[in-house]
């Protein structure tokens, strides 16, 4: 590698250009360079792709070639699955994915009115779009949020302009994860900037209190919050009054999404230079005025990326709420492969949910990458 | 770093904007706290009217019914959402004695571990799910249990191919097991009883535990009958596989309500033996509209509203009974359509009046 | 900010002003705005606590930890101690506390090898290595771990029956009933002969310390090896055969259902720590990437000028310096993996999380159950924490 630079450092200046020998540039050069650079190399090489080809046939011939789309259903509306079950493996049984997609997606959310659901999934799927464009960087996205997550709720609900009420019992699939995850982090962050501001104030007392939330949620795992959502919380409420169990898992996730966005977010408070603390202390603003115009918008932005990757964990943790029983993608593709007819098919749904989480958390994280190359191109040298 | 769009602001304006903006901030921030320290105050109101439950869920217009998360005959989402299972008939058979209308039910989903709380916080009117009937559940948990709808027992599922006859020949195996139930602690006692030992493997999901026994992981599946039954009826041949013929425990199942509301519970409880009654007379939800019309039997005319006031008497309209035989059918039928299918035949279930069975109604008068 | 760099002048505390009862006084609003704050959540807090208190008197929950000395009656398929059903809840939540720090441990061990394995091969030469490590990073950390930990479930039920176990080599044998390996009948002698080991390694550690102390001062390097082999593997030897030197090998065989006799790795365990160590050794990866390449390229190219080799640079240079910036995002994952392993209550490997539960619904109290659950995952993640820190003390930047 250095080497090709310091040749082409030490070329003569004055000699005529001629192009370099096919050795040295091209795909040929490319391969002695990247692929069989020395018999080590070489090996690995042959090894990586071996195994590489061996494993994209296996999964075409079991994906594609000998799989199954679609299977026959009886008048009492259970598939007929022996199609399927012939196959003993050899094949994809997607027939399972075709007659079930539906429930997968949306739970038992009212069949006929899935459109609302779906919707929901695109306006989610927009405002990550709009979050992620850099024009939108400012004040203006927190009334857009507002507005589209009033939007979902209006549309997930009902009861309003002619759609009719849909409980959240029956809210289910894609739409609930997207709903823990997003929601999760629009009343997390708001939160989170406090906890971290707080973690740096000079109060003893709210120092104290911030470092005990945040280490607390930090020290313990997602799922005993959920336990403690799903069957403590009720317990801590006078009686009578109760909160609905999307609500308290809803609740949970807030909190602890809190306490890792705070730690994220102080990072960024501790990236700024002490000059800027020290300008604004000289320019006489308020803590208020300091925190609001000068420290916050320079800190936040360089808090994205991680805040991101954070989004992504939080995005996969939903899937904890399987274990209370709210019906997510995960719960629902699980609850899919109950009926009798389609035990046993629990590979291909796992696949398809799992094509489902990929898409969104790949499409982030590149994002996010992409993000960290561009704030740290002043870095570069 | 360049500075946000705010920042600029801040530094281009005067700062009388920003003080008026702070001042604001002030203010909403004074509203918050208010808003905050009088949350208490308001939450004291309970959400729910203080009355009976029955008044509450006719305020609230539809009756919340816990359900198992996905259990196949009793209780689970069918391709299009909607809930299907000997449970969750019974939550619409109450739901129709209540609104006559069976879709006046609102299906909550729970888990081993939450179903307790959520019927004792208020957060379901009722239970309809696999539960058994216990003495400290009856008592130091402050339930109701309104009658059995379904009697069951633990059993054991081997291999066909393993040879084993009897749950004695289990020594030394492996033994599948659902964790967090009764079914746990009554296959120790039963191992100690009988000084078997085996090697337990507890999964909590009913899909994985099913799956660890096809697969081999275990020699034995423990669990109630029914859930064996529609498990062996799912696999791809069911001789394969053997129910043995020892059962370790019994397993009452019925339908909960919390304790202390007793109009509620009666309801719940005669929605039950009116629908036993209902296939002892040999009603059925074809037939139902002529025997209103013509039966002689007076039990019947009672039961189904002509005569007397029995509806009245449990403080709903006087031909609940049969509307709920028209929309769901009686016991029988609710059992033929869930249960039958999936491989789980009557047995002790059958009633005692026809069939030596145990499902027996008292009369109606 | 260290101390160290501020002008000694400025050191000096500004005079102190008396407190004037005015809002324009910093101090004074801070005070109001932490009475505020502290009696707002005091009260939050207080009323939850009634409400729980009166809630739990009028459903007639009990409540305590006298639970703990009652017969627990749960069956446990893994245990480090010895245990029974017929033994009390303590011991069961026991059983389960140590179930989590086995796979929290061995996790940790692994997860840290492989990932700086795939992180290293991130950076390789070779395209082929190098894509595919990344292609592993990025769908491994898009998935949920739950998803993965069922997949590696079903995968390791897909092993062969006990009957048709794969048997490699003489008393190994693998089958979906875990794998079966040959064990030496522990007696005394072994366990002296593993003290023997622990304080063979605390002695050579001891003897380095001062060994490189000596070399600080008159700049000679000293062998450590030939003693580091003595005390580390000879005394403990030695020990053994001054006890006898017991030889009694406990060969796994089939007898009735199972394989008898051996030690044995069940598929749970092996399945949740499969799924733990790829998914956090994906995360690792990236945090060991993003350490060496955080060094500046510079000390590559001087160590190289220096006549290093590739594997010394690594090792010498650019490691030491890469950790600095590795240590405290690793510490994390390995805090992550920790409470990640509580998701094995999904796939059936006993831990506390799963035994708590089993008793939260056996006695009905939820609130000890939980508690005992957060106790012990706190107790775990501040000692991991105190002790990375400790770690990562150790080997900062000593600026002067």
């Amino acid at each position: 590698m250095s080497d090709v630079t310091l040749n082409a450092a030490t070329a003569n200046p004055e000699a005529t250009p001629r192009s370099a020998p096919l050795t040295a540039v091209g795909p040929i050069a490319w391969a002695r360079t990247n692929l069989f650079a020395g018999w080590l190399s070489t090996a690995v090489t042959l090894v990586c792709g071996y195994l590489i080809i061996r494993a994209v046939m296996g999964f075409v011939d079991w994906a594609f070639i000998n799989a199954i789309w679609s299977v026959p259903v009886n008048a009492n509306g259970v598939a007929q699955t022996q199609a399927c079950r012939d196959l003993a493996g050899s094949g994809a049984c997607w027939a399972v994915v075709t007659e079930k997609h539906r429930f997968m997606l949306f739970g038992t959310y009212p069949y006929e009115q899935h459109w609302r659901p779906a919707l929901v999934c695109i306006l989610f799927v927009a405002l990550y779009i709009v979050s992620a464009l850099k024009r939108f960087w400012n004040w203006t996205l927190i009334p857009i949020w507002a507005g589209t997550l009033t939007a979902i709720g209006v549309l997930m609900w009902g009861g309003v302009l002619g759609l009719p009420y849909v409980p959240q019992e029956r809210w289910g699939g894609l739409p609930i994860t997207l709903i823990l995850a997003t929601f999760g982090l629009a009343f997390a962050f708001p939160l989170s900037i406090l906890v971290a501001l707080g973690r740096r104030s000079n109060l003893p007392a709210i120092k104290v209190l911030c470092v005990l939330y945040v280490e607390l949620i930090r020290g313990v795992p997602l799922i005993s919050l959920l336990f403690m959502a799903s069957v403590m919380f009720p317990l801590f409420l006078p009686e009578g009054m109760n909160i609905d169990k999307l609500l308290r898992a809803q609740i949970a996730i807030i909190l602890f999404a809190g306490a890792y966005l705070a730690e994220v977010v102080r990072a960024g408070l501790q990236s700024l230079p002490k000059g800027q603390y020290e300008a604004a202390d000289a320019m006489g603003l308020s803590y208020w005025q300091k925190t609001g115009f000068i420290i916050l918008p320079q800190a936040l932005r360089t808090v994205i990326p991680p805040l991101v990757n954070t989004f992504i964990g939080f995005f996969k943790d939903t899937s904890l709420v399987l274990i209370i029983g709210i019906f997510d993608l995960l719960t629902a593709g699980k609850t899919a492969i109950v009926e009798p007819a389609w035990q046993g098919f629990g590979i291909e749904v796992y696949v398809f949910v799992g094509l489902i989480y990929l898409v969104f958390c790949f499409a982030m994280s590149k994002y996010s990458a992409g993000l960290e190359t561009d704030l740290n191109k002043h870095r570069r040298r | 770093m360049r500075p946000g769009p705010a920042g600029q602001g801040a530094n281009g304006r005067d700062a009388v904007t920003a003080t008026r903006r702070l001042n604001f901030l002030r203010l909403a921030g004074a509203t918050a706290i208010t808003a905050v320290l009088s949350l208490p105050a308001l939450a004291q109101q309970p959400a729910a009217p203080s009355g009976t439950t029955i008044d509450a869920i006719r305020a609230r217009g539809t009756l919340i019914c816990g359900v198992n998360t996905g259990l196949a005959g009793f209780a689970q989402p069918d391709s299009q959402g909607v809930w299907r299972g000997f449970d969750a008939d019974y939550c619409r058979a109450v739901a129709i004695a209540l609104f006559n209308d069976a879709s006046k039910v609102r299906f909550v989903p729970t888990t081993a571990q939450n179903r307790f709380t959520a019927l004792q916080s208020g957060e379901v009117d009722m239970l309809s799910r696999n539960t058994t009937w216990t003495l400290s559940r009856d008592t130091s948990l402050g339930f109701d249990f309104t009658g059995i709808n379904f009697y069951d027992g633990q059993g054991f599922m081997v291999k066909r191919s393993l040879g084993v006859n009897a749950a004695r020949d289990l020594n030394g195996a492996t033994i599948c097991v659902q964790p967090g139930t009764t079914t746990e602690q009554n296959l120790t006692d039963w191992s100690r009883a009988n000084n078997i030992r085996f090697q337990p493997v507890v999964i909590e999901r009913l899909e994985e535990v099913v799956a660890a026994y096809v697969a081999g992981r275990c020699d034995a599946y423990t669990t109630d009958v029914s859930g064996l039954a529609a498990t062996r009826s799912a696999q791809p041949r069911p001789a394969d596989h053997v129910i043995l013929p020892d059962v370790i425990s019994k397993e009452p199942l019925g339908p909960l309500v919390r304790h202390g509301d007793q109009r509620f519970a009666d309801l719940v409880r005669w929605v039950h033996f009116g629908l036993i009654g209902a296939e002892e007379f040999g009603i059925t939800a074809a037939n139902v509209e002529e025997a209103t019309r013509t039966d002689a039997r007076p039990e019947v005319q009672r039961m189904l509203g002509r005569n007397g006031d029995l509806g009245q008497m449990l403080g709903v309209d006087p031909a609940w009974m049969a509307r709920i035989i028209r929309g769901l059918g009686n016991y029988g039928e609710i059992y033929a359509r869930n249960l039958e299918p999936i491989g789980i035949p009557r047995g002790r279930n059958a009633l005692w009046t026809t069939a030596g069975g145990l499902q027996y109604a008292p009369p109606f008068r | 900010m260290s101390d160290a760099s501020v002008d000694p002048r400025f050191r000096r505390k500004p005079p102190r002003r008396p407190l004037r009862l005015s809002w324009s006084d910093e101090r004074v609003r801070g005070i109001v705005y932490q009475v505020v704050v502290v009696a707002l959540i005091g009260s939050v807090i207080y009323w939850l606590w009634s409400n729980t208190v009166h809630n739990l008197e009028v459903r007639r929950i009990a409540t305590g930890f006298g639970f703990l000395q009652r017969e627990a009656g749960l069956p446990i398929a893994e245990h480090l101690i010895p245990y029974d059903p017929t033994d009390t809840y303590l011991r069961a939540l026991t059983v389960g506390v140590l179930n989590t720090l086995k796979v929290a441990v061995v996790g940790i061990v692994l997860a840290t090898i492989l990932g700086t394995i795939i992180g290293i091969a991130r950076l390789s030469k070779n395209f082929l290595v190098s894509k595919i490590a990344a292609f592993y990073v990025e769908v491994i950390r898009d998935l949920p771990l739950l998803l993965q930990l069922l997949f590696w479930y079903t995968i390791m039920q897909g092993l062969p029956g006990p009957r048709q176990a794969l048997n490699p080599v003489e008393g190994v044998f693998l089958s979906n009933r875990g794998l079966k390996l040959p064990w030496i009948i522990w007696e005394g002698a072994h366990t002296a002969a593993l003290l023997a080991c622990i304080a063979g390694i605390v002695l050579t550690w001891l003897y380095a310390r001062q060994a490189r102390a000596k070399q600080m001062a008159d700049g000679q390097p000293r062998k450590i090896w030939p003693l580091a082999i003595a005390l580390v593997i000879g005394l403990p030897i030695l020990t053994w055969q001054a006890m006898g030197g017991p030889w009694d090998v406990d060969w796994p065989a089939l007898r009735g259902f199972n394989f008898q006799g051996g030690t044995n790795m069940s598929p749970e365990f092996a399945a949740l720590l499969i799924g733990l160590v790829t998914y956090t050794a994906g995360f690792i990866a990236e945090v060991v990437r993003a350490g060496i390449l955080s060094v500046n390229s510079g000390q590559w190219e001087a160590a190289q000028a220096l006549g290093l080799r590739h594997g010394s640079v690594l090792r010498l240079i650019v490691m030491p310096q890469a950790l600095r910036v590795i240590i405290p995002p690793l510490t994390s994952n390995y805090l992550n993996l920790t409470k990640n392993s509580s998701l094995a209550v999904a796939i059936g490997y006993q831990d506390i999380v799963s035994i708590a539960n089993t008793t939260l619904n056996q006695t009905g109290q939820a609130i000890e159950g939980i508690a005992i659950i957060m106790a012990v995952y706190l107790t775990i993640s501040l000692s991991i924490s105190l002790f990375m820190n400790w770690y990562n003390a150790r080997i900062a930047l000593v600026e002067r």
